[in-house]
């Protein structure tokens, strides 16, 4: 776990050397090496000094997420947290020089050694990152990150780091104060040694353990510092709605801590993260965002009897929107692109939102000229499906039509390999039905990639019922070649996510039309975590593409259409009104040239407010619970599984990690509650609330979803 | 119960509170002690008699720290054995400070009691002692503590109070403030003098009567930075979902201005008061402390008037006069809907929009203010209310006797 060494000059070094582990990793066995490495040094009367570095790439790594993750109880929490406090307090104190020889990226509990030792070296490599990243999964920097941090470079300089999770690179550390010196990656344990035989023995007293400390830009009860104090619930608070704990625990450590002596701010450290760590909502962060996404990421549901593919020549079909970013994302990856279109002009046309896009990243100094004149080589356009030849898979991103999707194929199969895969980036339409119209159905998938492509990191690789493993397997290989994150979802009409998802504007139009005071629905979303409140985004994605996809409901159903309670709002908004969202700038906004968007007061008048108006949770719940709800049948039909559920739900459309994703809210509220609320909901709302039976045998049982 | 009665009332004029303001010279202690002298002085009083001092005052540090009220005993020349209490309940310390005064009266612990108030807000910062309640992260993020000027703000974007409604409710303040003066109502002011006996300032000096609306307008409002960019408007919206923002319409024309100033009030049983040779002015009727929601803070005045009111068995038209704190503008705008009260019966000869409010002193201040304009116009029932941080309101209810 931890190298022991000694040389003749009588300096030890301890180099971290987690071997079981894939990365220099905090837990139990290495945290008690690592004690155990730093007491010897300590009592060996031979050493003078001592090297804390790393025998592998990484200097630390951090906390090992399985042991936080098992954390049941503050006084568990408690006892994990203060045995490296206690390790790091004792060499900071010893009276023996320590120096981080910080060789590669140090991030958490690694860079908090580093903050604990007296001198700390980093080498001069640009790769490196140095970070405080615990408050992204809803903790906090536990062995001394929140005291010691404050006290080295000031607490204004010191919250970004600890209340944003702020990387840096060694260049950025040395001016931020994070380290002392910057040296060349083969002379960083030279410089070390040197160090300690140097100046080591005169610097072994921290400042906050010394006579007259004073704090660096000042303590907390000076005017400097607790004018930050006074606002910053309002900068933290418009941006977390309260859901997240985390940055108000990190402000209370340094608030609490940083008026007190260090060894005394540790433990009101150790305090806050111990209700950190067994709170719900940073369970539901780290399950998701760290095991799930992680798993996502790793292709875990990818069938294995597939050797990987690398991809190197793609084709696009339409030029549209979704393929013209599509293409885009494919250059950018590195992969050669033919993108076709009915015209010339019209395949020209999706290149230049590629430009659009490079030119932007060259005119902010992120991307060279020549990188740019690159990546725009690798696209070809054209409107020859000949080009296609040499493809390794194809992916379809024509208008969302059966006749022209079934042309689409046609014509492409035509040219293409026997083994190639053909993808559909349709977004509602079953793959099963589409793939009758390929000659090679079973290397027909679906790869449902979201607008904007660019940004939008979410691809649902859609198994029809003929798809084969393989077209499974290269589909998934291609969305991580394209640096996104696949889920494995199964056939139905519009799959997981959109169907999902697609309630919540639906209930927004839903409480509209019930009298809801409009800006109670928004603010509710947006209180509940969402990013941007239902009527906004539906404008955003224009009410006239809901509208029309009503009407196409209506059209393939005739008779058997049942109305639904929103049709009513889409019909208002789009023909009585001729609001039809942003693009043409009204929608359930009004958009002035010069100001704010603002709810369009005309509202008023087509749903009237009710006199009696609901309360924000009951409104909050509605447009939460509903996607819950679908989330659980989609489960429960098989469409999905609960973990991809919930990376689906907070890559496709931004469902809040406090929430763990669609299906973890259900598990966070206990399915026994969410189930007696949603019946309730059936009674008053309708039929959209009522849950499937797998998930009302689970309140029963009083199960979960996932642990 | 034993009755409490106020047998008089002083203040000091308000300098403005910055270096060029006329009180910035007097220490906090000595702006108190003006006060009290003027006291003894005007009811020839045996000060040995008086059981307790207490002085409101917020920023209890530095000089204003440490128990002022002891302090400005030992300044005034009063009987240095006189003991001394500050209390704060922050805009309300100097009400509150006469609502404890009557409580012991009433109580039969003590017979006569000076409470008022100090505040020398050029000398001693506001919110320089700190303030955890709107600075500790495990207090303002839970209860959505945003500062007092969006919680302004609020009120009026809630009940609908547009700028032009604030601006001439400011510019009715500044017109009474300077009739009030020119005709020489306020009887309570007493000047502040150097050692010497010279004066240094003997009249209000923040008002400016000659305000109108097109000045006004000119102002920008003050607190679209604190909502708009550091959050304070969306963190509004947490506890007031119905609304689609925050108008900012308050600014520094139709909000209270930053003052030094003192107050003193005299209170005692009327036996305590016969003993000095001293005759009743009025009666406290009630008086009292209310909580109300924290982030919209400032709603104080109307439910802690009505409980006032309760306990004294009246409604609000059995009040000939009102004083309601001007805070800001939406304060008084929402007090007077409230209670329906109209207009001419409130703050009818300004209030700190004009004069400015010395946050620890402006209590005692505005009784004896109301004291003043009751008797000038033979009237007898009044009302004193402050809205308070936090989410407080504080009242006193008095009769003429």
């Amino acid at each position: 776990m931890i190298d022991y060494q000694m040389d003749q000059q009588g300096i030890a070094t301890l180099s971290w050397n987690v071997a079981d582990h894939p990365m220099n990793v905090l837990n139990q066995a290495s945290i008690a090496a690592f004690d155990a490495a730093v007491r010897r040094a300590i009592a060996d009367e031979k050493v003078k000094g001592v090297i804390i570095t790393s025998a592998r790439p990484e200097f630390v790594a951090g906390g090992d997420l399985d042991l936080i993750r098992r954390i049941r109880t503050p006084a568990e929490s408690m006892d994990i947290t203060k045995t490296l406090t206690a390790t790091l307090r004792t060499l900071e104190r010893s009276g023996k020089p320590f120096v981080a020889a910080i060789n590669g990226t140090a991030l958490g509990g690694g860079l908090e050694i580093g903050l604990a030792c007296h001198r700390r070296l980093v080498a001069d490599s640009p790769k490196i990152e140095l970070s405080l990243p615990e408050v992204t999964l809803g903790l906090l920097p536990a062995a001394g990150g929140t005291q010691r941090l404050p006290r080295m470079i000031g607490i204004k300089s010191a919250l970004p780091y600890l209340t944003e999770g702020r990387k840096v690179a060694p260049a950025k550390a040395l001016e931020a104060g994070l380290v002392d010196e910057v040296v060349a990656a083969d002379q960083l344990l030279t410089r070390a040694r040197q160090w300690l035989l140097t100046e080591g023995a005169d610097q072994v007293v921290k400042p906050w353990d010394g006579k007259n400390f004073k704090f660096p830009g000042g303590a907390v009860q000076t005017p400097g510092v607790i004018q930050i104090y006074a606002v910053i619930a309002g900068q933290i608070l418009a941006k977390t709605q309260g859901l997240y704990p985390a940055p108000e625990a990190i402000l209370a450590c340094i608030y609490d801590g940083c008026q007190v002596d260090i060894d005394t701010g540790l433990k009101i450290e150790q305090r806050q993260f111990a209700r950190l760590a067994t709170s719900t909502t940073t369970k539901n962060m780290i399950r998701t965002l760290f095991y799930s996404m992680g798993d996502a990421n790793r292709l875990a549901d990818r069938p294995k009897n597939v050797p990987t593919r690398q991809f190197r020549k793609v084709g696009v079909l339409g030029a549209g929107m979704m393929g013209a970013g599509l293409a885009y994302v494919g250059a950018n990856s590195g992969l050669d692109v033919v993108l076709v279109d009915v015209s010339l002009e019209a395949a020209q046309k999706g290149k230049t939102y590629a430009e659009k896009l490079l030119d932007a990243q060259v005119a902010k100094g992120r991307l060279t000229a020549e990188k740019r004149a690159q990546t725009l080589l690798r696209i070809q356009v054209t409107d020859d499906y000949a080009q296609l030849t040499g493809c390794e898979l194809v992916i379809e991103a024509v208008f969302e039509n059966r006749e022209i999707k079934a042309e689409a194929t046609r014509q492409a199969e035509a040219v293409l390999a026997a083994d190639t895969i053909f993808a559909s980036n349709t977004s509602t339409l079953p793959i099963t039905g589409l793939a009758e119209m390929s000659a090679r159905p079973e290397n027909f998938v679906g790869m449902h990639f979201f607008s904007p492509v660019d940004k939008m990191p979410l691809v649902e690789v859609v198994r029809g019922k003929r798809t084969s493993d393989t077209a499974v397997a290269q589909a998934m290989d291609l969305v991580k070649q394209l640096r996104k994150t696949p889920i494995l979802v199964g056939d139905c009409h519009a799959f997981y996510a959109n169907r999902a998802f697609g309630l919540f504007p639906y209930e927004a139009m839903i409480l509209l039309k019930e009298g809801v005071n409009p800006n109670l629905i928004e603010n509710a979303a947006r209180l509940a975590g969402m990013p941007m409140p239902a009527l906004a985004l539906t404008d955003e994605f224009s009410i006239e593409l809901l509208y029309k996809v009503m009407k196409q409901a209506q059209a393939d159903q005739g008779k058997r259409y049942r109305e639904q309670p929103q049709d009513i709002v889409l019909s208002a908004m789009v023909e009585t009104c001729g609001r039809i969202g942003r693009k043409d700038g009204k929608g359930f906004y009004d958009y002035p040239a010069d100001g704010k968007k603002r709810l369009w007061p005309g509202l008023a008048e087509y749903f009237p407010l009710a006199a009696q108006q609901p309360g924000l949770e009951e409104v909050q719940m509605r447009l939460m619970f509903v996607q819950s709800v679908e989330a659980a049948r989609c489960v429960a039909e098989g469409i999905v599984s609960a973990k991809n559920a919930d990376v689906g739900s907070l890559l496709g459309w931004g469902f809040p990690a406090a929430l763990g994703g669609a299906i973890s809210q259900i598990d966070s509220i206990g399915a026994t509650r969410f189930v007696a609320e949603c019946d309730r909901l059936t009674l008053v709302c309708g039929e959209r609330f009522h849950v499937p039976q797998q998930l009302r045998d689970m309140a029963a049982k009083g199960t979960r979803y996932l642990e | 119960m034993t009755e409490a009665y106020i047998f008089d009332a002083v203040r000091t004029p308000r300098g403005r509170g910055r270096a060029n303001g006329s009180l910035h010279e007097v220490a906090s202690a000595r702006l108190a002690a003006t006060a009290l002298r003027e006291l003894q002085e005007r009811n020839r009083l045996d000060t040995s008699k008086i059981n307790d001092v207490i002085l409101g005052c917020v920023e209890a540090i530095n000089e204003q720290a440490s128990d002022i009220a002891k302090a400005a005993v030992f300044a005034s020349g009063f009987d240095p054995q006189v003991p001394g209490i500050q209390v704060n309940r922050f805009c309300g310390s100097g009400l509150e400070a006469c609502n404890f005064a009557a409580a012991l009266v009433k109580a039969e612990q003590a017979e006569l009691v000076i409470g008022g108030g100090v505040e020398s807000m050029s000398r001693v910062q506001m919110f320089s002692s700190g303030a955890p309640w709107a600075t500790d992260p495990q207090i303002t993020f839970p209860h959505r503590v945003i500062p007092q000027g969006v919680s302004a703000d609020l009120i009026a974007t809630k009940w609908g109070y547009s700028r032009q409604d604030l601006d001439a409710y400011a510019v009715e303040s500044q017109r009474r403030a300077g009739v009030a003066w020119d005709q020489g109502y306020f009887k309570s002011v007493v000047p502040v003098r150097d050692i010497n006996g010279l004066v240094i300032l003997d009249c209000d000096e923040h008002f400016r009567p000659d305000t109108t609306m097109e000045s006004l307008a000119k102002l920008e409002p003050s607190f679209t930075l604190l909502g708009e960019k550091l959050g304070f408007d969306a963190v509004a919206l947490h506890r007031y979902p119905e609304l689609a923002g925050i108008e900012h319409v308050h600014h520094a024309g139709n909000s209270s201005g930053i003052v030094d100033g003192a107050s003193a009030v005299l209170i005692g049983s009327a036996e305590g008061g016969m003993v000095q040779g001293m005759k009743p002015r009025a009666r406290i009727r009630s008086f009292g402390t209310v909580g109300s929601e924290p982030t919209i803070m400032l709603l104080g005045p109307a439910p802690a008037a009505e409980a006032a009111l309760r306990r004294a068995g009246m409604n609000a038209k059995d009040v000939d006069l009102f004083e309601c704190n001007e805070a800001f503008a939406a304060v008084v705008l929402r007090f007077m809907e409230a209670l329906d009260v109209p207009h001419d019966k409130i703050n009818v000869n300004g209030g700190a929009i004009a004069f400015g409010h010395p946050l620890g002193a402006t209590g005692g201040m505005l009784i004896g203010t109301l004291l003043d304009e009751l008797e000038r116009r033979n009237l007898a029932v009044g009302l004193v209310t402050m809205c308070v941080g936090g989410g407080m309101g504080s009242v006193m209810l008095i009769e003429r006797v």
